[in-house]
């Protein structure tokens, strides 16, 4: 391919990444340094368009950001009023007593009910009037890389036609210099990655592991509606070995946030995280709060659940990784946002502390990290997640009430992610298979109306984002061995097993559908499946109430 | 020959809007909301004409609420040259839009007036009408193609079964319909100089003209939900079936 000329445009620091770490970097950045010049931009169309997550957020970062968030009009209107864990078998389900005695971290007294991606927007706000620059739409497709170093991002191009050319509005990216790159892409980010693998950023800590959350926000009949009601659950209709849950949260004018996770290192190839979030609406602990109210918006997102043991370095020469794009998700606590936007406010001081000093490399970083409450935090819940993986649910759910209890976190050891979420599925034949219920169109749904709700939308002839690197590889292992997980644990109905012929299939990738959750990148059993960065504004359209 | 590109800022077309609980209208807090996209057409199409030597300037205007200017800057994005925002918090139907656009018209006087054929939230398809008869101008609408020359402009324009060709004397008002061209991108460097071009803000009310509605919503519905299909044995069945419950033979 010939060399594409490329503009350029120079900055002191770039923000890929419109989320809480990547908004909060931003705005912390220009409180400190406030003649800095600040690109931050996001592949959703606009900030907020990606954003998924539950939320019950803890306001503690937001009050060191923004002491004033209040008077700012920030969106965090429903406290907290009402909480419950509640262990599910299939008829019924149990309310674990004394919560905040016996899963101390999952207290939520003065914590809030929230639309994040309503929080983001105003995040968004919050950083442009600073002079944060801010451009939704595009994508970070590649670092900029020059004398081994990171000296900037390089934006996506726009109008490639399917077969690779260039069409009649090929509009190349653009590279974005900067001295500071801060990577905040969530989950599995594509540059991350790439950051990681060229610097050996993941070299001494645990493998990262992950979950998969999908949410829909329901809206209720006003006398069913119950503000600040936070309700968790676990057990049915997960097995003992399955890491997962729900949560419904009721919030804002008559919403309510109801979703599911599922640990990706799950076993049974049969299992469908879509379907295990779509039947747990049928058990009696969550069926009242839907019946009568009406489905709005669906989404889905691919979350980090390694905790402390699987962060990696955090600085790398001309940038820094912060949020989940290095795995600050609090999972025992249930939240990410207090501990993204924190890592966002301490990459931004350490970079600006580089910026001054002339410094490749933000190294404070890492002293910052490790000194700061977010360190304590996540490292007094470290071995919680890992006991579920290692003794199951019910084994694990007593671990984390000693660990929390009585050892305080303080435990002496720290148990380790033995296996990486592709690795653990087990071949078809050795699976029981699961029988999920038809959707019934009123409480429950199919893919196909579920993504229409999350207004997924790609310019349709560019190029497929979602490739396998090896056709062959799917036959002989994921359809031969595993019965093409895939077809199941997208939420999105991404990925189709279609007969091709006699005894012969292929499979059907329908990459409009992607809702960029990147569990495909995560759970495919080879790593065959390229998760490539897409036309920036493609994706889901969530709306505030997300 | 100025080109004059009026836009309007609708519901974003991915987005699935929703029925008000009380039938007012439809939810539009906190959606997303983008140019129209048969005026993002219109604007393309001036730019060309621009680019062709044919225009020299090419100007945007909304009517609408201070965050409308996104619309205007996506616009000069594209490349037009200057925009203008009417202020008002107001819904305003076609007649008073027309009736601002022509106080804008006789403000910057444009050679040509290039516009969407409907907006995408009311599709309405009747304000480039009511301006042209307001401004006694030629009209050519649902335009798929345009040439100027000779102080004229010739429109391609679809209608039932084919195309109809017009020729008109300018000035004119055009709009535009989905053939028409396909939008360029608005390019990251393009997207960061457009934040420098000049946006002048009036007062709607300051411009003198009636705004006032004459139109009243008396109900909004959402379509009927379709019935699920059923699969019939035979012909015999189909017939029967519908002879006897649809009821249409």
């Amino acid at each position: 391919m010939t060399q594409i000329e490329r503009e350029e445009m120079e900055f002191d620091v770039v923000v890929v990444g419109g989320g809480p770490a990547g908004l909060s970097a931003a705005i912390r950045l220009r409180q400190i340094a406030p003649d800095a010049s600040i690109c931050l931009i996001e592949k959703g169309s606009e900030i907020g368009a990606h954003i998924v997550s539950g939320a019950v957020i803890e306001p503690r970062s937001l009050e060191e950001l923004l002491p004033d968030w209040r008077s700012l009009g920030a969106p965090l209107n429903t406290e907290v009023t009402e909480e419950r864990m509640l262990f599910l078998t299939e008829k019924r389900a149990i309310q674990i007593p004394y919560l905040d005695r016996v899963m101390p971290h999952m207290a939520n007294h003065g914590n809030y009910v929230v639309s994040l991606g309503e929080v983001c927007r105003w995040l968004g706000e919050q950083a442009e009037a600073l002079g944060v620059e801010i451009y939704p739409g595009f994508a970070g497709a590649e670092l900029f890389i020059e004398n081994n170093r990171v000296a900037g991002v390089i934006t996506g191009d726009m109008g490639i036609e399917r077969d690779g050319t260039h069409g009649p509005n090929f509009t190349p990216g653009m590279i974005l210099r900067a001295k500071q790159t801060i990577l905040t892409e969530g989950a599995r980010g594509s540059l991350s990655a790439h950051a990681m693998k060229r610097f050996g950023l993941r070299k001494g800590v645990d493998t990262q592991t992950y979950g998969l959350g999908i949410k829909e926000v329901w809206e209720v009949p006003k006398e069913k509606h119950r503000p600040g009601l936070v309700q968790h659950s676990f057990g049915w209709p997960l097995d003992d070995h399955t890491y997962g849950g729900a949560w419904l949260y009721h919030f804002g004018d008559n919403l309510v946030s109801y979703g599911f996770v599922t640990g990706l290192d799950y076993s049974n190839t049969y299992l469908s995280p879509f379907e295990e979030m779509q039947r747990t609406k049928l058990h009696p602990a969550f069926r009242e709060h839907f019946e009568g109210g009406k489905r709005l918006i669906y989404g889905a997102r691919a979350l980090s659940e390694g905790g402390l043991q699987s962060i990696p370095r955090l600085t790398f020469p001309g940038g820094v990784l912060a949020g989940d794009s290095a795995g600050f998700l609090n999972v025992p606590k249930i939240k990410g946002t207090h501990t993204a936007m924190k890592s966002g406010m301490l990459a931004a001081e350490a970079v600006a502390e580089a910026l001054q000093t002339e410094c490749t490399e933000a190294s404070s970083l890492t002293e910052r990290v490790r000194n700061s409450w977010l360190w304590s935090e996540l490292r007094d819940v470290r071995n919680i997640r890992p006991a579920f993986a290692k003794w199951g649910m019910k084994a694990g759910a007593l671990y984390a009430g000693i660990d929390s209890m009585i050892l305080r976190g303080r435990a002496p050891w720290t148990l380790h992610h033995p296996h990486a979420d592709n690795e653990t599925l087990r071949p078809s034949a050795l699976c029981e298979q699961i029988d999920y219920p038809k959707p019934d169109n009123v409480l429950t749904f199919d893919r196909v109306s579920s993504v229409f709700l999350s207004a997924t939308n790609h310019e349709e002839n560019q190029p497929v984002h979602l490739k396998l690197r090896n056709e062959a590889i799917w036959r002989t292992v994921n359809h031969d061995v595993f019965d093409a997980p895939e077809s199941r644990y997208c939420p999105a109905g991404v990925y189709e097993q279609e007969k091709s012929g006699e005894n012969e299939w292929s499979l059907r990738i329908n990459a409009q559908n992607c809702v960029h959750c990147k569990t495909c990148d995560i759970k495919d059993p080879t790593q065959n499946i390229e998760w490539c960065t897409p036309e920036g504004s493609g994706g889901p359209n969530y709306p505030v109430g997300m | 020959m100025k080109i004059l590109v009026p836009v309007k800022r609708v519901v974003d077309y991915n987005v699935k809007v929703r029925v008000a609980a009380d039938g007012s209208g439809v939810e539009t807090q906190g959606l997303k909301m983008s140019l129209n996209p048969f005026d993002e057409i219109a604007v393309e199409e001036a730019i060309r004409l621009r680019e062709k030597g044919v225009a020299t300037e090419v100007v945007v205007v909304t009517i609408g609420v201070q965050a409308a200017q996104d619309i205007l800057r996506t616009s000069m994005a594209m490349g037009a040259d200057r925009a203008i925002l009417v202020k008002t918090d107001d819904t305003l139907e076609p007649r008073a839009v027309a009736n601002a656009l022509k106080a804008i018209v006789e403000r910057e006087q444009p050679g040509l007036v290039c516009m969407g054929k409907q907006a995408i939230d009311d599709d309405m398809n009747a304000t480039g009408q009511i301006l042209a008869a307001k401004l006694g101008w030629p009209q050519g609408t649902f335009a798929s193609a345009v040439t100027v020359a000779d102080g004229r402009i010739e429109v391609s324009r679809e209608i039932d079964g084919g195309t109809e060709v017009v020729s008109l004397a300018l000035p004119a008002v055009v709009t535009a319909d989905l053939r028409l061209n396909e939008p360029r991108y608005a390019s990251l460097p393009n997207i960061m100089k457009a934040r420098k071009k000049p946006l002048e803000t009036l007062e709607a009310a300051d411009l003198g003209v009636d705004l006032a509605s004459r139109l009243t919503v008396v109900s909004v519905a959402e379509p009927a939900e379709r019935k699920e299909g059923i699969k019939l044995g035979n012909a015999a069945e189909l017939v029967e079936k519908l002879k006897t419950e649809a009821k249409v033979i």
